[in-house]
Order: structure tokens, then C-alpha cells, then sequence
């Protein structure tokens, strides 16, 4: 291996190398961060050339410190020209992010801790209400209609587009949700006071393999810990 | 920056976008040092960087209503403030100076006043940090001392995710020739 990073020194740099100093900053995602720690723990030169890093992350941060504020004249002329503005028209409307940001920010750690936790225990048991319902649902339906091959769900509310809890992942920003939201579709119909979001996606119905294959999506992504199909 | 603070900042905007003064101060507060200290290290001048925040603040309350909120407020108030910045430097017509300053550590290697700061190397690590090229400095301070990701530094300077990470891997090895001119050997590249 340290043959190997001398070698890519020579010539191009590894992916791996050109991730060290965001692996200083802390700016890698999860999964990136990890094959960096790996490689690290492999290859003494990576480790070398990490502690160089450091010391340049440590001094570009001593070098920025040491160059002081600017003056109180910058506050003074911007909000002269501020002033100087046509007066704007407050609109009735707050937009969606807006209104989802101040939700979070409302928020202290302790209490997103707490709404996480009560969020999972209420999730549970509606999981657990949900499965008995449809359980029984399904018996009735299929010897009602003595067709063993019609699906189970089709007598549940076809007619409405498909909706579904979803908790987010702490570390997602804000413009991370909205751009989630954008990609499939999705309104927010209720935000709980568990932590937990009740989304709606686009304004159709869907079969329930569609369902079942949105709500996989939705597990998959970065920033998102929880999704339940929900009525 | 943290989730709350990022949230705390897309709703003082929300707020900026109603003409929310108040708002504006805040966000101005929480974020002036930083646009100064980014613009500053690409101006090099204080009073340019000084202008440069008020014209950068002035287009956040304009802009405000536009803001999608697809990236941080913090990444926005940066690419406002580097266009802002190259347009000034393209006003001064001096970014010559990059290569001065390049030169200036390489020729006074044998200087006795250089010799005596090769027992401070961070010393001479932060002057050659500061000898950079414009395009060098940036990437550093963007991913070092502003800690942003690679899609937000891509987002900043405009260009594609990958030139983010080879640009900052040359502009390292600039720095490590620019050190080893200056006496100090760290082993790498």
C-alpha cells in the first residue's frame, strides 16, 4: 500500500487522496468518511500526508482568524441604502421551506431528542394498530369477494393519492427536505408533534405495488431515517 | 453548520424577503466577519472587501424573495460574494499580483529574515498560504476555513464536482513547493 501511494504521488491522485482535507473539515458524508478512515488505518503514507493536512486546515483557520472585521462604516452604508429602497409590500403567503425551517428552529436539542424518541414509540404502535386493521380487512374482503388473486388493498381508498409518515434524518438541512419534497411530488398534509411529517405525493392514486415501491425509494434516501405508508 | 442554524437562517431570509429589517440584521450579524474574511482574501484590500459586504448584503435583501433554499444561506452569501469580488478585481485590473507574491517567497529563500522563520513553520506556512494564486486561496479557504462540502464548493466557484477535488490537490502541492522554497521539508508530496 505504500508502494502503491508513492506511485499515485507520481502520478495522478487517488480518489481517496484528494478526499483527505475535506475528511479534516468533516464535510464527507458518512459512507466517504468512512473509506477515508479505513484507508488511513491501511497506508502510514496516506496518514503522513493526513497530518500535513491538518496542520494546513489548522493554519488556513489561525491565517483567516488574524484578519480581523471589518468597520461599523459596511452596517452603516448598506442599511443607508437599505433605507433608500422602495418600501416592499409584505405578501400574505410564507413559503413552504420557510414554514418547515421554523418548525426545526422552534425546536431545542432537547426537545427534537424527545420528539424523536415519543416519534418512534408512536410509530410502533400505529404500525402495530395499521397491521391488525389491514389483517382483518383482508379476511373480510376475500370472503366477500371469493377471488383469492385481487389484491388486498384495493378496497382501501384507491381514490386518494398515497400518503405516508416520514421522519428525517437530524443531520438534514432544510434545503435537503425541500428538494425531497420537489423530487417526488410531495406536500406536507400535518407535521405531528412527534417529529414525525404526514406527506402526500402527488395527487393521484397509486396500485400498491407503486406504493410499496415509493415507500422502498423512500427509505433509501440520505435523509431519511423513518417512512410508513400511512391512510 | 448545523441543521437548526441552517434552518434558523432559510427563515430570517423567508422573513428578508417580507422586508424584515430586523431579519436583516440578523443574518447581516451572523455572517458579515466571514463574507468579509472570504472577500478580503481574494480582493486584498480591506476597503474593497468592506464595499463588497454591503454590496453582497444589499442583493440578499433584493434577491431575498428568489432564494430557493436548495443550499445553504451561508454557500449562497459566498457565491454572491465571489462574483462581487473578481468583478472588483476585474475593475482594478491587479490580479498580477498573484504571481508577484509567488515569486517573493520563492527568491528570498537565502534571506536571513526567511532563515530564522524556518524555526516558526507555521509562519511560513501561513505566508504561503498566502502566496497562493487567487484560484489556489479560494479552494482552501472555502473547504479549510469555511468548511464547505465538495457540492457546495462546486456550487461557489461554478465548476463540476470533480475539479473541486483535483483543483484543491494542486493548489496543496503548489503549497508544499512553495514551503519547500521556503526551507521547510514536510515529506510530502
Amino acid at each position: 500500500m505504500m508502494a502503491m501511494s508513492k506511485k499515485m504521488l507520481e502520478q495522478d491522485p487517488s480518489e481517496i487522496e484528494m478526499l483527505l482535507p475535506f475528511h479534516a473539515a468533516g464535510t464527507l458524508n458518512a459512507r466517504d468518511a468512512r473509506r477515508v478512515d479505513e484507508a488511513l488505518a491501511r497506508d502510514p503514507e496516506l496518514a503522513k500526508q493526513y497530518a500535513a493536512i491538518q496542520q494546513e486546515y489548522a493554519e488556513t483557520i489561525h491565517l483567516n482568524e488574524s484578519l480581523g472585521a471589518p468597520s461599523a462604516r459596511a452596517m452603516q452604508k448598506l442599511f443607508a441604502e437599505i433605507d433608500a429602497e422602495p418600501a416592499r409590500r409584505p405578501s400574505a403567503s410564507f413559503n413552504l421551506s420557510a414554514r418547515i425551517a421554523g418548525f426545526f428552529a422552534k425546536l431545542s436539542p432537547r426537545t427534537m431528542a424527545w420528539s424523536a424518541g415519543l416519534g418512534a414509540l408512536a410509530l410502533l404502535l400505529q404500525a402495530g394498530v395499521i397491521g391488525a386493521v389491514l389483517v382483518n380487512q383482508t379476511a373480510t374482503y376475500q370472503a366477500a369477494s371469493l377471488s383469492m388473486n385481487e389484491p388486498t388493498t384495493r378496497a382501501l381508498g384507491p381514490e386518494a393519492p398515497p400518503r405516508a409518515l416520514v421522519r428525517f434524518a437530524p443531520e438534514a438541512r432544510i434545503a435537503d427536505i425541500t428538494a425531497l419534497l420537489d423530487n417526488y411530488q410531495a406536500t406536507i398534509v400535518d407535521s405531528g408533534k412527534s417529529g414525525m411529517f404526514r406527506l402526500q405525493f402527488g395527487n393521484r392514486p397509486m396500485t400498491k405495488d407503486e406504493i410499496a415501491g415509493l415507500i422502498n425509494k423512500l427509505q433509501n434516501e440520505k435523509i431519511v431515517s423513518l417512512a410508513v405508508a400511512t391512510p | 453548520m448545523s441543521a437548526t442554524q441552517a434552518a434558523a437562517d432559510n427563515v430570517l431570509i423567508a422573513r428578508i424577503a417580507q422586508g424584515d429589517r430586523l431579519a436583516m440584521q440578523v443574518l447581516y450579524g451572523r455572517h458579515h466577519v466571514r463574507v468579509f474574511r472570504f472577500g478580503l482574501r481574494l480582493v486584498r484590500d480591506e476597503q474593497v472587501a468592506e464595499d463588497l459586504i454591503s454590496e453582497v448584503f444589499l442583493d440578499v435583501w433584493r434577491q431575498a424573495g428568489k432564494f430557493e433554499g436548495r443550499s445553504a444561506v451561508s454557500t449562497w452569501l459566498l457565491a454572491i460574494t465571489r462574483f462581487k469580488a473578481l468583478s472588483a478585481l476585474r475593475r482594478r485590473k491587479d490580479v498580477e499580483l498573484d504571481d508577484e507574491a509567488a515569486n517573493a517567497i520563492e527568491d528570498t529563500s537565502d534571506d536571513p529574515e526567511v532563515t530564522a522563520q524556518k524555526k516558526d513553520a507555521s509562519g511560513v506556512l501561513r505566508k504561503c498560504l498566502s502566496a497562493l494564486s487567487s484560484e489556489h486561496r479560494e479552494i482552501v479557504d472555502l473547504v479549510y476555513y469555511h468548511e464547505k462540502s465538495v457540492e457546495e464548493v462546486a456550487e461557489i466557484v461554478g465548476i463540476p464536482e470533480n475539479t473541486v477535488k483535483t483543483r484543491l490537490f494542486y493548489a496543496r502541492k503548489k503549497l508544499a513547493e512553495l514551503l519547500k522554497a521556503a526551507g521547510v521539508e514536510r515529506g510530502w508530496p
